[in-house]
């Protein structure tokens, strides 16, 4: 493997990424799976970075959950996104700043539908008009969340209480990065170092210390797809993609997945629970299965945040090995305790734990 | 194990490494024009049998040639070895021997012969 | 005596149609300066091992078309660059990358073609895995006559993906290359006559077995060395733990994807217009086809001629052409310009 090679590729595909005033658009997966990680990057840009970060409370879903099962129109999702770049109008902001990859996705579809189809442009100007009386600019930027900490990954790396490496040996760790589909494979040119070599989570791993694996079905589908999960007899094939790719990336031994889409993060680690039950299958070391963490959890706990914080807790497959592996202390009592010290109630079968 | 209401389901891959080419290799050594076959249809265009039940010669040598067997072993007795196939092939390939051949080769490999 | 008599023409490339058109010109009595940007002539073909169809060794040509240019009549001039092309009356100037302005009665365009980069389809991920080469590196792994993996293992498994870069909307070449698939069967072979007991597969969208001796070429290699077609464009390459390369392919011909994983995998890459020639091209006002290639005046009659007056076009700066049809077609430029002199 040349890493000259890839460093080319990455080369043609640099994009763009705004420095300051962003106006943030949530994820409905991840606020309510992986909480943790929108309150971390929020926090990190605001207070520790102290850059001007805005979100507002009118931002709805893009309803993007509802266009890919077909019950939501072109018309409807593109005025939706019409109107949420009219908040963005009116309170002032140019770049937007993406959590979901699916969201993404679709932002960079309707942005590509109404540059080549200006004529759709201006339908969406009017529906979102007569609908709310509002009006809307184009933005300056459109970024994902994981370009945001791509951009500032050194300065994660300058304030690092732990390094990517198990404490014990001094290796370091293996780290499986997976892109979601519509992160750059529909635009290339949208993501960090394109689609078939891409570098947004690679880059960060390398910058904090870690080692990335590159295993062969590493640019395939997770298997998430509405279709495939909202539909109980099709879910084989989302389990089944997920499969595919967990065998293949097993005699890596990798000590954890980064996921930088929340239907990723979501089904590769809770398809593990499913396999694992199903068929008896685990993919980790030592009959374990494999972490699966959001970009932000890495960060946080490459920064020194404590685990509970981050809501590493919430996921099927638990970091402890992980945790054991960075030399991270944290108190087992505290996991499922709230911020004022109650104690919630624990889940039943939690893997690794 | 638990059930879900669906499984992982098993890849649709011909898996060329572990599949058995053994029967190909065979029919190959005997009857080297099994080699030269490029795949143009004509011996199903014209055979006799494949016009009213499912037999395509140039599909089973495919699957002769990638190690996917059990096919072709279900099928290949249904040739009634009329021979029209070894008239209209444009490469010479002597299509009758191919399918002695194929027979003779699954009959050994059940004899454990081959 | 001819008209051509000490006319005065220029060769811009000294390639096989380059080379070739100087030594016919010198022959008929034009007095002939042929360009060359790079040290040394020869053009692709000093890089190539054997030659389809008869596996002629390419130092006979290069022999060859060194014998066509050693002529009284003939200045060679390497590491020169044709940068413009301006009439002036009935001459034509060729503005050269040294500052000069050299004049001319005729100039014949012999820019040759760039072979496609593999890199540009990132998939396959060339330059990035150690074992994907491309059809050019395989010829140089001949000259040498070794055959080898990155780790300096002999590679067994060995795959070759047709039109890599031709055929190919992605990369804005929708043409044919014509030459690969030749060039595939006759790689392949010349693999297994290096490695008795290598398997190797070709990945095809069509055979385009268009030239002399190539069916028979195609039929010998499946006959007496047992190469393997499998009909079906390799769609992405990864590498797994033991750096062996992971191929993913649909069996056309038996309607199923295929996986198969190979020590080694070899890229047709195709023909493009040269850069030379397309900076020609766009400094010089001539035409150039959907292809990117110097469009000639008429597709039956004139495809060695420009829309410029006294401007000709020789080999494959104007389509793919294997080593025989460059020869001809330059042979063929300097009976046009013969033509031109007697008619001006």
């Amino acid at each position: 493997m040349k890493l000259e090679g890839k460093k080319r590729i990455w080369s043609e595909y640099q994009k763009e990424i705004a420095d300051d005033h962003y106006f943030y658009v949530r994820s409905c997966i991840r606020q309510s799976f992986f909480p943790g990680s929108e309150q971390f990057f929020l926090h990190f840009l605001g207070d520790v970075l102290g850059k001007d970060i805005y979100e507002n409370p009118s931002h709805t879903t893009c309803t993007g959950i509802g266009y890919h099962s077909d019950v939501v129109p072109l018309s409807t999702i593109m005025t939706v996104i019409a109107r949420h770049y009219a908040l963005m109008k009116e309170a002032g902001y140019k770049h937007i700043v993406i959590s979901c990859v699916t969201s993404f996705g679709i932002y960079t579809e309707i942005f590509e539908t109404w540059k080549h189809f200006p004529e759709e442009l201006e339908k969406t100007r009017e529906y979102l008009y007569k609908a709310t009386g509002r009006e809307f600019d184009l933005p300056e930027s459109m970024t994902h969340t994981s370009d945001i900490i791509y951009k500032f990954r050194n300065e994660i790396a300058d304030r690092a209480k732990y390094r990517l490496v198990n404490h014990e040996t001094g290796e370091p760790l293996n780290v499986v990065e997976h892109i979601g589909c519509h992160y750059s494979k529909m635009f290339p040119k949208y993501g960090v170092g394109g689609a078939e070599f891409p570098n947004v989570l690679g880059g960060m791993i390398e910058a904090w210390g870690g080692n990335v694996v590159d295993y062969p079905e590493r640019r395939h589908c997770c298997g998430f797809g509405f279709r495939q999960y909202l539909v109980q007899a099709n879910r084989g094939y989302s389990l089944s993609n997920t499969a595919k790719k967990f065998s293949s990336m097993k005699p890596y031994k990798p000590d954890l997945v980064l996921t930088n889409c929340p239907g990723c993060t979501m089904f590769m680690d809770k398809w593990q629970y499913t396999i694992r039950e199903m068929e008896g299958t685990v993919y980790g070391n030592n009959g374990e299965s494999i972490p699966v963490l959001t970009y932000e959890e890495l960060a946080g706990l490459v920064m020194g945040y404590n685990p509970w914080d981050l809501g590493l807790q919430y996921h099927m497959v638990q970091a402890e090995p992980l945790l054991k592996k960075l030399g991270i202390e944290y108190d087992p009592a505290d996991k499922f305790k709230t911020k004022d010290g109650r104690q919630m109630p624990v889940p039943q079968n939690l893997i690794n734990a | 194990m638990g059930d879900f209401g669906f499984t992982v389901l098993k890849e649709r891959h011909i898996n060329y490494d572990a599949n058995d080419k053994s029967i190909a290799e065979y029919i190959a050594e005997r009857e080297p024009s099994f080699r030269i076959c490029i795949e143009c249809g004509c011996c199903s265009a014209t055979c006799t049998t494949g016009n009213f039940i499912r037999f395509s010669l140039r599909e089973l040598q495919i699957l002769l040639k990638r190690g996917e067997n059990e096919i072709v072993r279900e099928q290949i007795d249904r040739c009634m070895l009329c021979g029209k196939c070894i008239l209209v092939c444009p490469r010479g390939v002597n299509t009758r021997n191919v399918i002695l051949l194929a027979r003779e080769a699954f009959r050994k490999s059940v004899e454990n012969e081959i | 005596m001819l008209k051509a008599d000490k006319r005065e023409v220029v060769v811009i490339g000294g390639g096989a149609a380059g080379m070739e058109a100087a030594g016919q010109l010198a022959k008929a009595g034009c007095i002939v300066t042929l360009l060359e940007r790079e040290s040394v002539t020869g053009g692709h073909v000093k890089n190539w091992y054997h030659l389809f169809p008869d596996s002629r060794n390419s130092d006979e040509v290069i022999e060859y078309l060194a014998r066509q240019v050693n002529h009284d009549n003939i200045t060679v001039r390497t590491g020169v660059t044709a940068g413009s092309l301006e009439k002036n009356g009935k001459s034509i100037i060729i503005n050269t990358s040294r500052g000069e302005r050299i004049r001319s009665d005729a100039v014949i365009v012999a820019t040759g073609f760039d072979l496609f980069e593999s890199r540009r389809k990132e998939e396959y991920g060339y330059g990035i895995y150690d074992n994907v080469i491309s059809s050019a590196d395989l010829e140089m792994m001949f000259r040498k006559d070794s055959i080898k993996r990155h780790d300096g293992e002999t590679p067994r498994r060995i795959g070759f993906v047709h039109c890599v870069g031709s055929r190919d909307a992605k990369v804005n070449n929708l043409y044919c290359s014509k030459l690969c698939c030749v060039t595939a069967v006759k790689q392949a072979m010349e693999v297994k006559k290096h490695i008795g007991n290598a398997s190797v597969y070709c990945f095809y969208m069509d055979m385009r077995m268009g030239g002399a001796l190539y069916e028979e070429l195609y039929k010998e290699s499946q006959e007496k060395y047992g190469i393997i077609y499998i009909r079906g464009k390799v769609s992405e390459v990864s590498e797994n733990i033991d750096t062996r390369l992971i191929v993913k392919v649909e069996d056309t011909l038996a309607g199923r994807p295929l996986r198969m994983e190979l020590d080694m995998l070899v890229l047709m890459a195709g023909m493009e217009m040269s850069e030379g020639g397309m900076g020609l091209a766009e400094s010089s006002g001539l035409k150039t086809g959907e292809n990117r290639f110097f469009a000639p005046a008429d597709h039956h009659f004139g495809t060695n001629k420009s829309t410029v007056a006294g401007i000709f076009y020789a080999g494959a700066c104007t389509a793919p052409m294997n080593i025989t049809e460059t020869i001809s077609h330059a042979r063929a430029a300097v009976a046009d310009v013969m033509d031109y002199f007697r008619n001006i």
